[in-house]
């Protein structure tokens, strides 16, 4: 305090100024969990927290309301979307920095960054009037074909294709993600210093040897970082799988079956939701997601920390 | 620039009180009567100047806003029940019908062709018909080659007035469908995939080969879907048509003292489509003067709105139930005298 007052008055306010503005994100985050928690305290009451998280059904019907099938379908299209999206966006920032021939660097960094920029409602309908007809017709029966009659893997890929369902999800999401982790993977690549480079090609590596040895495990930090940001975004996505996951509250290991994310249990059911125990269920799934992504965020963030700490050894 | 800075927010405040000066009714609720709620309200305007702001926000969203009183009033597809409007201290009435169809892509069967009894439609949507050239389904459709291929069901992803209708209608003509899933705007589904929205369910009937759905009757238009015809509790196969619909209004006995509380469903009439249902409208009761001004509104639409309904494809209510409101209202003081 005695060091503010030795400041002029127009620090002074503006010191005021932004920390008032950092106090309003604090108080939105606590805000938000206590409503959060307060509309959703009839079912926590009524479920319990461990039996809510457990239970399969959902029966607006009967009023039992479970979490796991909404929690399972987020996981699984989270991580498979992760699954198809990292490797193919750190072969985009690597052939953009180390490959690519400098006329084409900058229209496709723009393009790649402009596909982050579409709104993800246009990823909906593209998804269910384009992809989804797509996969139902030629990929899903490709795959069975293939993968399909493989033994335990071949369990994935049962049913009959309709492109409404896990994959199509995650394929979507997959293309959503990909520029968050491809632009900022290569925005970490171009920082691996020239000199760390050339010495390594002085030392009679070849090309991939320098992208394999000096350029990924000196960019590996930041492209956590993008994972991290991508995984945020796969968890909480609506609009776009709302249109191709068909909201079917149920598990099932095929990937080519309906399902339902919490984020699209939310977006559809919410507007109809008439009674108060029903209503209240969707504001607990609200919070089971709200802790989830505040876990998985932090978790992310202290390996993060933990992981630079060790780098900078 | 501050004289730039002072002239901008000058006419905010006019283009605001402008919005002030003239006459506004809020309202919120259902999303199937919107189109023509909306189609009304832009006529009322011209002619009046008054102006009704709907909000399809979905039926829930309706009720709850009008219990809150945060709106002139609500509107929900599904009628609110008696005791729950006493608790909520509310008024309802009926304002526009409209029909759930059930369309099929079966490929060679044409619109209106296939015909299905509420038997079949329960026993598909409970996946105990798996196939189309399954006997029930044959006996009634001689004249059909139906294939082999099972059946992809398709319903509602979201909670929706339309579903609560269709399995309104399930749990009314089929016991088992009542006991194994009941009937609500969004229920445990026992088989098949769920569409997004009307246009979601429509585009998969179209796509999918071998599917059946249930649609509101305009997006089967629309998107020219094969419709079937389904048996009625009077014992005949009837086609969906503005016809078959009124028919149902005509011979579903509203009641002014419960409410109007009442689902349209396997009405009795001999022509009557058993998939009907009116959406309703809820209003506060110690509003008094703004439930004149909704109900001018509305009345203006009973008396001069029936033709931009039709061409909505909605069905007006019949004259006898629209006299039934009008007798309500003036129990209750709330009619529109002017």
């Amino acid at each position: 305090m005695k060091r503010f007052i030795k400041l002029p008055i127009t620090d002074i306010i503006f010191a005021l100024i932004s920390f008032s503005a950092s106090f309003i994100v604090l108080t939105l985050i606590f805000s938000t969990i206590l409503v959060l928690y307060n509309e959703s305290s009839l079912a926590i009451h009524r479920f319990g927290i461990l039996n809510f998280i457990f239970t399969v059904d959902w029966d607006p019907v009967r009023e039992v309301f479970g979490a796991a099938s909404s929690l399972y379908g987020t996981l699984v299209t989270t991580v498979l979307s992760l699954l198809i999206a990292i490797p193919i966006s750190i072969g985009i920032a690597i052939f953009l920095t180390e490959i690519s021939p400098h006329i084409m660097k900058t229209p496709v960094g723009i393009a790649i960054e402009m596909l982050a920029a579409i709104p993800s409602i246009i990823y909906g309908m593209w998804g269910l009037f384009t992809l989804a007809p797509i996969m139902a017709n030629y990929i899903e029966p490709a795959l069975q074909a293939t993968l399909g009659k493989v033994p335990v893997i071949g369990k994935l890929f049962e049913g009959t294709p309709m492109g409404i369902d896990l994959f199509t999800a995650s394929v979507i999401l997959s293309i959503m993600i990909t520029p968050f982790i491809a632009s900022i993977a290569r925005d970490s690549f171009n920082l691996t210093p020239n000199i760390v480079k050339e010495s390594a090609y002085a030392l009679g590596a070849t090309h991939w040897e320098v992208i394999r040895d000096v350029v990924i495990p000196y960019a590996k930090l930041g492209v956590y970082g993008g994972i991290v940001l991508a995984l945020g975004r796969a968890l909480g996505e609506t609009m776009a799988v709302a249109f191709v996951l068909g909201n079917n509250h149920q598990i099932t290991l095929s990937l080519f079956e309906a399902a339902a994310t919490i984020t699209v249990t939310l977006a559809n059911e919410f507007t109809e939701a008439d009674t108060d125990i029903y209503l209240s269920s969707l504001f607990y799934l609200a919070l089971i997601l709200f802790v989830l992504s505040f876990v998985v965020l932090a978790a992310a963030k202290i390996f993060l920390l933990r992981a630079e700490k060790g780098y900078s050894r | 620039m501050k004289r730039i800075l002072a002239g901008v927010i000058l006419a905010g405040i006019l283009a605001g009180s402008s919005v002030i000066a003239g006459e506004t009714i809020n309202g919120a609720g259902a999303t199937f009567p919107y189109p023509v709620y909306a189609a009304w309200a832009y006529q009322y305007y011209k002619e009046t100047g008054v102006k009704l702001n709907y909000q399809s926000i979905g039926s829930g969203g309706g009720v709850r806003q009008i219990k809150n009183r945060t709106v002139d009033f609500g509107a929900s597809d599904a009628p609110v029940k008696p005791e729950k409007l006493e608790e909520y201290k509310l008024y309802q009435f009926p304002a526009i019908i409209g029909g759930v169809v059930t369309v099929v892509n079966i490929p060679g069967v044409k619109s209106g062709k296939l015909k299905l009894d509420s038997d079949a439609v329960c026993h598909i949507y409970l996946g105990k018909i798996k196939y189309w050239d399954n006997p029930h389904i044959k006996e009634m459709n001689p004249n059909i080659k139906l294939p082999h291929k099972p059946i992809t069901v398709v319903h509602r992803s979201d909670g929706s007035g339309t579903t609560a209708i269709f399995t309104k209608y399930l749990a009314g003509a089929c016991p088992e469908w009542a006991k194994e899933v009941g009937a609500g705007k969004a229920v445990k589904w026992p088989v098949g995939v769920g569409g997004k929205g009307n246009e979601g369910v429509a585009n998969y009937v179209k796509r999918l080969r071998y599917s059946i759905g249930y649609v509101e009757f305009a997006y089967s238009i629309q998107n020219r879907l094969p419709y079937t015809l389904l048996k009625n509790p009077a014992g005949n196969f009837v086609e969906p048509s503005i016809e078959t619909f009124k028919a149902a209004g005509a011979t579903a006995n509203f009641d002014p003292k419960k409410h109007f509380y009442l689902w349209m469903v396997n009405a009795p009439g001999k022509n009557a489509w058993p998939i009907a249902g009116a959406s309703f409208i809820l209003e506060a009761r110690e509003k008094t003067e703004v439930n004149k001004k909704v109900n001018k509104f509305f009345k203006w639409a009973f008396e001069h709105g029936d033709k931009t309904a039709i061409a909505l494809h909605y069905v007006p209510l019949p004259k006898e139930l629209k006299e039934k409101i009008y007798k309500y209202w003036k129990d209750h003081g709330i009619y529109p005298e002017k």
